[in-house]
């Protein structure tokens, strides 16, 4: 009976319609259109994106970030709700990501119908290995769950070299996208049509993925993640949650792993590392894996960082290493958890009045961290240049690396810098509480 | 049977050198409950601490000052690191650790460069200590069987025989009585975690001339140390002895003989298939045990989990 | 004792229970009937093994012999899940609930197996109206409408047994059992979680562990005494109070705790 009733008001528009003289029936109506709001903006941000950056090269920024997000979400599938901690999440994005370039070279197969189903297949290979894994690995969470992931995805990358029908080998496999059928008379041959279809897929994956938090099972994993034992007095087994879980997981990645296919073409042993199971989780913290939107956050931040960085040094997995494992110690919420402490200030008004400390110490701070850098990267210069290659350009300045003037001068800024970091701390601290307090005096 | 011996002494090394890594880590794990991702990156930091020093003052003092460098480190790591990371759990816990990996790696590559170290045997060992059936065994693998042996001795005596080791043993699995009973539980926490990484540092100082002391030394074996502890059983310190061992047996055997898969299924009464060329399977058909070698020890550990999923040598509470 | 007259097989029959941890046996032969609608209170003094009875007849713990029937069957091999799943639905001695989640996620999340939702992931629970109504309507019995949205792990220790409870009964379990609701309270405490108790688990049958008789005085239709992992007295509240062993087992925990 309940079900019947439940099915009834599936289509959404039934909440608004109930009786709207109770209260807590209308609030939600209004949070219903107010959940709807980011999904609209993020859909139109994805069609906008490409009429603001046009450059090819902006498209495969953009395209590899929106891989990123699909991964990183799926990621926080295990690691955010459910609790489980991966080091070989790669392969279930990789294996997708070989089974779609084997339908794209199987050729009458691949013509037989168009290119923006095959991440569905991709989806589902990866589901099914995740099938396989979880049916052994979802036993426990916690630190054997974490060993087993990573035995899998080493055993799993390991078999890229031995098992070359499937893997390729050392130079991967590779494929044409164009042989498809074409999709309304697209083909896929620019840049741009691959981008929609790489769009369509990040927004359908991510509201699916939104929608899984809010089911029956979906809600379990975090019950489950937080007290296993007390989820199966309540009727549920915690490895079955588990198991649903890291099945659903599969799949997103596998999609992910779809998309990587089709925009590159090429997938090779790297797509399944343990390197990159290890960046995924990466990314995922950053961003921050208490909420939904933390993965987002950080598949953007850390691909733009990552292309920004690497053009300008060499060191840039150094300064991820750093800003991850500081993540890891002060800020264990990630950008998301960050953002998300400022909502109380801005729900009482007070927000502004945060503007000016943050600026006096984060300023400061910011200039401190580019002296240590700027230190970092002389140091380098000094150990790793050539021979008699003294000059070196940083922060458009060149300059001689091995004389004492620039390291002074880097050394009084970065001291200067944090000093006045330090001074202005008091302050933002003060005002941090004063406007939080005023919170927990109106509630 | 000449050559069984000669693979029967490098395995030994090869198991012995683990189980100085995965001792260590045991001990670790047992203490605080956290894998700790970065141990081999410690190995890796002996091995390059001890090239550092060699160049100045040579090996002998490379093998002894590397090591203690090492500890102090580590003991640092767990003070102002996990120690801090561990109010927010496990999982953090094994972030951090992960990301301290990640970290040293590319700190290595900072300052040493990418390639490869000079970092060689000392001239005083690279003899040849005997042969069998004219395989020669270098003296120096005999060094490295002598140094880890004398290590474990040392471990066993220090944790079953004197005060210090009861303290240890008693706080690892009653740390509020110990503290009750009015020992500095988190310095002795502290104290075991500069060990473990130090034993870590005496393997990466003793294995950097042979295997190499290059960035990526740390992930090789990484990996294969976390393996052979979930193999013996997280927690258990002669678990991670046998396995390692048997690892490291595994491992050379499978390498120095060439079977192939097809020999083992045509074995078990299976019968190659006429058109291998064509068959999906052919690459399992034409697997040998050397190009296995290396993932062996994580199909062990696969099929361990499943089959018992407490180890060779764990207690069962889950 | 109402609703004892049923003919059906009574909601817990235990019989030569026995558990020994390593060579210390901890419960040393119980048998114990308890029927359908019955209010039972196991009591004992602290050490007489009643969280150990708790967590075998819970199979938390497997018994070195003896068996547990809930409603006639075996619960021996079962996992908590599936014993739940039977009608049998318990609280913890250390508060357990899921601290991150709201209060009346907490309360949504006991409701969803016994609602029929398993593990199903086509169902929105936020579009569940009865599912909605359902949890508020628990929150309004245990007092904590007010708590709603909050974290459940900023409540108070009170209000957090209080939302144990509820979580316990939510899932609409025949047999409830509860381990020292009212562990650490202070006595205004603990007679507002008794009442509740009281309100909560009308006409269902309730196997209480506690420490202190008095506490359960009042509610229990039957109470257990258990010593040294020994029922010595079962039987009515006023014939158990009067029980010449009772009286001695209490009396003489109480002067060695004096010593």
């Amino acid at each position: 009976m309940s079900d019947l009733k439940h099915t009834d008001i599936e289509d959404g528009t039934e909440q608004i319609t109930t009786d709207p003289t109770d209260a807590r029936e209308k609030m939600r109506a209004g949070s219903m259109t107010y959940t709807l709001m980011p999904w609209i903006v993020g859909a139109v941000l994805l069609v906008i994106m490409p009429f603001i950056f046009t450059s090819n090269s902006a498209l495969t920024i953009m395209n590899q970030m929106w891989i990123t997000v699909v991964f990183a979400l799926s990621y926080n599938m295990l690691l955010g709700q459910g609790g489980m901690l991966s080091f070989g999440h790669a392969v279930y994005a990789g294996v997708g990501g070989f089974a779609a370039m084997h339908i794209m070279n199987a050729s009458d197969f691949f013509a037989s119908f168009p290119l923006p189903v095959l991440p569905l297949f991709a989806g589902l290979f990866g589901m099914g290995l995740a099938l396989i894994v979880g049916s052994f690995s979802t036993r426990n969470a916690g630190t054997v769950f974490a060993m087993i992931s990573l035995g899998v995805g080493e055993l799993i990358a390991a078999c890229s070299v031995i098992i070359v029908a499937f893997f390729g080998g050392e130079e991967g496999i590779s494929g044409d996208r164009t042989y498809a059928m074409p999709f309304f008379g697209n083909e896929f041959l620019q840049q741009i049509d691959v981008y929609y279809l790489t769009s369509f897929w990040v927004l359908l994956s991510a509201v699916l993925m939104y929608l899984w938090s809010r089911t029956p099972v979906g809600r379990m994993a975090n019950a489950v993640r937080d007290n296993p034992e007390r989820a199966e007095f309540l009727g549920y087994s915690a490895r079955w949650v588990r198991f649903y879980s890291f099945v659903a997981s599969g799949f997103f990645a596998g999609i992910a792993g779809g998309l990587f296919a089709i925009n590159y073409e090429i997938l090779t042993e790297e797509n399944l590392n343990t390197a990159s199971s290890g960046v995924i989780l990466l990314v995922t913290f950053l961003g921050g894996v208490g909420f939904f939107f933390g993965p987002i956050i950080g598949a953007v931040v850390f691909t733009l960082v990552q292309t920004v960085l690497s053009l300008q040094t060499e060191l840039w997995a150094f300064y991820a290493g750093v800003l991850f494992l500081a993540t890891v110690m002060f800020f264990p919420g990630g950008l998301a958890g960050l953002i998300m402490m400022h909502v109380p200030a801005f729900k009482t008004g007070r927000a502004g009045t945060l503007v000016m400390p943050y600026i006096k110490t984060l300023l400061p701070a910011a200039v401190g961290v580019l002296a240590v850098s700027a230190l970092v990267e002389m140091t380098f210069h000094v150990r790793h240049a050539a021979t008699g290659d003294y000059d070196m350009t940083l922060f458009w300045t060149t300059f001689n690396s091995h004389s004492l003037l620039p390291w002074i001068i880097a050394i009084a800024v970065a001291v200067l810098a944090f000093w006045i970091t330090r001074r202005n701390m008091p302050e933002l601290r003060a005002a941090w509480a004063t406007a939080n307090t005023a919170r927990e005096g109106t509630v | 049977m000449e050559l069984i011996l000669v693979n029967v002494i490098d395995g030994l090394v090869t198991g012995l050198l683990l189980f100085m890594l995965s001792a260590g880590l045991t001990l670790i794990f047992s203490m605080m409950g956290v894998l700790n991702f970065a141990h081999a990156s410690f190995y890796m930091l002996g091995a390059y601490f001890a090239y550092q020093i060699s160049l100045a003052l040579g090996f002998w003092m490379g093998l002894l000052l590397a090591p203690l460098i090492v500890g102090v480190l580590g003991a640092g790591v767990e003070r102002y690191g996990l120690r801090r990371v561990h109010q927010y759990g496990h999982v953090p816990e094994l972030i951090f650790t992960f990301g301290l990996a990640l970290l040293i790696e590319e700190l290595v590559q900072f300052i040493w460069g990418k390639n490869q170290m000079p970092y060689d045997i000392p001239d005083i060992l690279n003899f040849t200590a005997f042969s069998i059936a004219g395989n020669s065994i270098p003296a120096y693998k005999i060094f490295m069987i002598f140094i880890s042996v004398a290590i474990f001795i040392g471990l066993l005596y220090i944790l079953t025989r004197t005060r210090v080791g009861m303290i240890i043993q008693a706080a690892l699995s009653y740390p509020r009585t110990v503290e009750a009973l009015g020992h500095n539980v988190p310095l002795i926490f502290m104290g075991v975690f500069g060990v473990g990484t130090a034993l870590a540092g005496v393997a990466g100082v003793i294995a950097g001339p042979v295997l190499g002391t290059f960035p990526g030394m740390a992930f090789v074996l990484g990996s294969i140390v976390f393996v052979t502890i979930v193999i013996g059983g997280l927690g258990s310190l002669w678990g991670a002895l046998v396995a390692s061992l048997l690892i490291g047996w595994l491992t050379t055997f499978a390498k120095s003989y060439n079977i192939e898969m097809s020999n083992i299924l045509n074995g078990i009464g299976i019968v190659t298939p006429s058109n291998l060329e064509d068959n999906i399977f052919r690459d399992l058909w034409t697997v040998t045990s050397p190009q296995i070698a290396d993932i062996l020890p994580y199909i062990l550990m696969v099929l361990i989990l499943i089959f018992r999923p407490a180890g060779l040598f764990g207690k069962r509470h889950t | 004792m109402n609703a004892m007259t049923s003919t059906d097989a009574p909601a817990l029959d235990i019989s030569g229970l026995r558990k020994s941890f390593g060579k210390a046996e901890i419960i040393r032969g119980i048998d114990l009937s308890i029927g359908k609608g019955e209010r039972h209170a196991v009591i004992g003094p602290n050490g007489a093994g009643k969280s150990t009875l708790f967590n075998l007849i819970t199979a938390r713990f497997a018994p070195t012999s003896g068996t547990v029937k809930l409603h006639g069957k075996d619960l021996a091999g079962l996992q908590p899940f599936q014993i739940n799943r039977m009608g049998l639905s318990r609280s913890f001695q250390i508060t357990n609930i899921f601290p991150a989640m709201s209060v009346f996620e907490n309360v949504r999340c006991a409701l969803l197996w016994s609602h029929g939702y398993k593990y199903s992931f086509w169902n929105m629970v936020g579009r569940s109206r009865d599912l909605t109504e359902g949890a508020d309507r628990i929150l309004e019995q245990i007092n904590l409408t007010s708590r709603r949205d909050l974290p459940a792990g900023v409540l108070s220790y009170a209000e957090q047994r209080a939302l144990e409870i509820g979580i316990t009964i939510a899932g609409g379990a025949d047999v409830i059992m509860l381990d020292e609701p009212t562990a650490g309270m202070s006595h205004s405490e603990t007679d507002y979680i008794m009442d509740l108790i009281r309100t909560v688990t009308v006409g269902k049958t309730l196997i209480m562990v506690e420490h202190d008789m008095g506490v359960v005085f009042g509610l229990a239709d039957r109470i257990s005494v258990l010593v040294y992992g020994e029922i010595i007295a079962t039987g009515k509240p006023e014939e158990v109070r009067g029980d010449a062993r009772v009286q001695e087992a209490y009396l003489g925990a109480a002067l060695e705790a004096e010593h």
